[in-house]
């Protein structure tokens, strides 16, 4: 098989694995600060698939324009799960968090098969069929603008983290809780903000991927488990562990087909997985815990 | 005894034995319950949909052919073998005299055996899994063909194809989607091609997820075979999936081959738009020449003027004129007498293509024949086989960045 079949594939995974990456960054920045698993992640994520869809129908406007109004509406929703339902689990027993936030995936669902239907539903972009050649590397189009897309909204949310006295309060909630609230920080205005921050993440990136996949309601629990092997794989808790984690994820995937069959790719990304949990279970750039 | 109490009894008994039978005429139903289960929800929800349609166009159709009337009790398997099988327990539970369905062969699988356990006849609208008529049941009748003649007739029509069009592909990639009918093909494909002199060789066979978002790495493979054809067996999504790869990828292959749904299909058509023209599909389809073809499509045409008719359409369409067709002949809702009826069919005037529909005692239609349609212009059109075609076959495609 020809070499550059294995970088055009290579290539794919890894446009694939940054847009995968900012999605389970939203899911790492949640459980870094609030440390609260968000079951519902996948699910929040085809909430902006179709709105995407819904926006795209109306405005016609391009998905890399819309992530930031539907950055902005997950934003504002996470935010408000955070303050209404999630903020009085948090000192409950973690079954009792797993199991509603498994509801709200659930409601979530139901939903969306009620308001939109089983059927895959896409957009059609005015490059949703161009691609890119460089040399024997033949790219799609669509995906190096997801991918370009990603790093951006990526690199905005570590300069908030690093460089704004919010995103510096976030991180002191995270790192020592009593002492956040000691020198008077608002806790739980900051874990809303963190969980709608993550929501955002999520927010993006289902906008982003609307340029590259169909959705249909079900594909949210699919995305869900990717994320937690993504995040679990980096590190739960490290931010450039999400990202890290999806680009090898997107390339494990890719080459696994390649290199094996196809239908099993995601044998390899569970494989690199059980691999990480045997010899790294802090995950790549996850930090250990007492 | 004494004698006026006999007389009494005599009398009482009599009346009865003479009653009797005007009770069963009255007990008897004038319509038949069919269960009509299909994946309505889930990953097949568009296709079990789909299906749909050629029970909402039957009734009137049954009407107009004389037949009595059909009791529909829908039933959804959410794409879902254990669901496919308790919903056929929940439909005979509340009276479904006969069932139909259900598209996906892992799913009539398990109603073909609660179907048999019960005693309620099944007739199986679309499933290719040979094993299914294998068994021995007696309340299991199949008017779709199996993976091995769906694969015969494809490849008879392919050359068929070839030699209309003065075309013919060198090499191929045979790619399938893995689930239960997509391996039953897969095994089927080597040993049913065997037996054709073939123009091209097969370079590579690729099985990807029915799940799947994202096949380029399947058609980056594909295209690194170098091969002139892709023979597919696909479903409608992935087939969407395929084509945008193969247009991002810059790909075209001088013929697209499918031996499965999807190619064909309307959201196929509209999605993809002049990117979809080409394909051909070897599918079990209808003989446009036949009279209640053309009853079929006009009846159609009014109730859904947005959707061409397809295999989908057609064949639960004729799975409920098989049990409307059989309730005429029973007289009776018994499951045995029922059972013994469809048996016993032979309707000559049919949809599908092929001499028309009649079970070996295996209760499978054996005489059925496939056709190949070609994607044009968003509309469908028969290529072969010649007796039961109305277009003549475009090989090589048009390349995708000349449209």
């Amino acid at each position: 098989m020809p070499v550059e079949i294995y970088l055009n594939v290579a290539a794919s995974g890894l446009l694939t694995g940054l847009v995968y990456g900012l999605m389970a960054l939203g899911l790492s920045v949640i459980f870094g600060v609030v440390r609260v698993v968000n079951f519902a992640h996948g699910e929040m994520m085809t909430v902006a698939m179709y709105l995407t869809l819904l926006l795209f129908g109306a405005l016609k406007l391009d998905p890399l324009v819309l992530l930031v109004p539907i950055a902005a509406v997950l934003f504002v929703f996470g935010y408000l799960l955070q303050i209404g339902l999630i903020n009085p689990f948090i000192n409950r027993p973690e079954h009792s968090q797993f199991m509603l936030l498994v509801a709200v995936a659930l409601i979530l669902v139901n939903l969306q098969l009620i308001v939109f239907g089983p059927d895959a539903q896409g957009i059609r972009t005015a490059y949703s069929f161009d691609s890119f050649q460089l040399g024997p590397l033949i790219v799609d189009a669509a995906k190096v603008y997801a991918a370009g897309a990603a790093l951006v909204v990526a690199a905005a949310l570590f300069a908030f983290f690093r460089f704004t006295l919010l995103g510096k309060a976030i991180r002191a909630c995270a790192d020592n809780y009593e002492g956040a609230r000691v020198v008077g920080l608002n806790v739980k205005h900051l874990y809303a903000l963190t969980f709608g921050l993550g929501a955002a993440c999520v927010g993006a990136a289902g906008a982003m991927l609307m340029a590259v996949i169909d959705v249909t309601p079900t594909i949210g629990p699919a995305y869900t488990l990717l994320a937690f092997v993504i995040v679990i794989t980096g590190g739960l808790g490290s931010m450039p562990g999400a990202l890290l984690g999806g680009l090898l994820i997107g390339i494990t995937e890719a080459l696994g087909g390649v290199l094996f069959t196809p239908s099993a790719k995601s044998m390899f990304a569970f494989g690199l997985l059980v691999l990480v949990l045997l010899f790294r279970p802090q995950g790549i750039l996850g930090r250990k815990t007492a | 005894m004494k004698r006026r109490q006999f007389t009494q009894a005599a009398a009482g008994l009599a009346a009865a034995t003479t009653i009797a039978p005007f009770g069963i005429v009255r007990a008897q139903s004038r319509t038949l319950k069919v269960g009509v289960l299909l994946p309505r929800s889930g990953v097949q929800a568009g296709i079990g949909q789909d299906c749909h349609r050629g029970v909402q166009v039957a009734t009137g159709i049954l009407k107009e052919l004389g037949l009595p009337g059909l009791e529909i009790m829908n039933g959804d398997t959410e794409s879902n073998v254990d669901v496919a099988r308790s919903r056929a327990e929940r439909l005979i539970s509340e009276g479904a005299q006969l069932l139909v369905g259900a598209f996906d062969s892992g799913q009539t699988t398990a109603i073909a055996q609660v179907a048999e356990q019960r005693g309620i006849p099944l007739v199986i609208n679309i499933a290719a899994a040979p094993p299914i008529t294998e068994q021995g049941y007696k309340f299991v009748f199949r008017n779709f063909p199996t993976a091995p003649m769906i694969l015969g007739d494809a490849f008879a029509n392919q050359l068929e194809v070839f030699s209309a069009s003065g075309a013919a592909p060198k090499t191929a990639v045979f790619m399938h989607v893995n689930d239960t009918f997509g391996v039953a093909m897969q095994k089927g494909f080597t040993g049913v091609m065997s037996k054709f002199t073939m123009p091209y060789k097969v370079v590579d066979t690729i099985a990807y997820d029915p799940a799947a978002r994202d096949l380029s790495v399947e058609v980056a493979k594909a295209k690194a075979t170098g091969a002139q054809a892709l023979i597919l067996v696909s479903r409608l999504n992935d087939a969407i999936l395929l084509t945008r790869e193969l247009v991002k990828q810059r790909w075209s292959p001088m013929a697209i081959l499918s031996m499965g749904p999807g190619w064909y299909e309307d959201q196929y058509l509209k999605t993809l738009g002049k990117l979809g023209d080409g394909p051909i599909s070897f599918v079990p389809w209808y003989d446009p020449n036949k009279k209640l073809a053309k009853q079929l499509e006009a009846a159609h045409r009014k109730a859904f003027p947005e959707i061409n008719l397809n295999t989908n359409h057609i064949y639960t369409f004729e799975a409920l004129l098989i049990a409307a067709d059989a309730f005429k002949r029973a007289g009776s809702a018994d499951p045995k007498a029922l059972a013994d009826a469809i048996r016993a069919t032979d309707i000559k005037d049919n949809v599908s293509t092929g001499p028309g529909i009649k079970f070996d005692a295996k209760g499978q239609n054996d005489k059925l024949k496939n056709s190949a349609i070609q994607n044009r212009g968003g509309k469908l059109v028969v290529v072969a086989p010649k007796a039961a075609s109305n277009a003549k076959p475009e090989l090589p495609i048009k390349p995708y960045d000349k449209r």
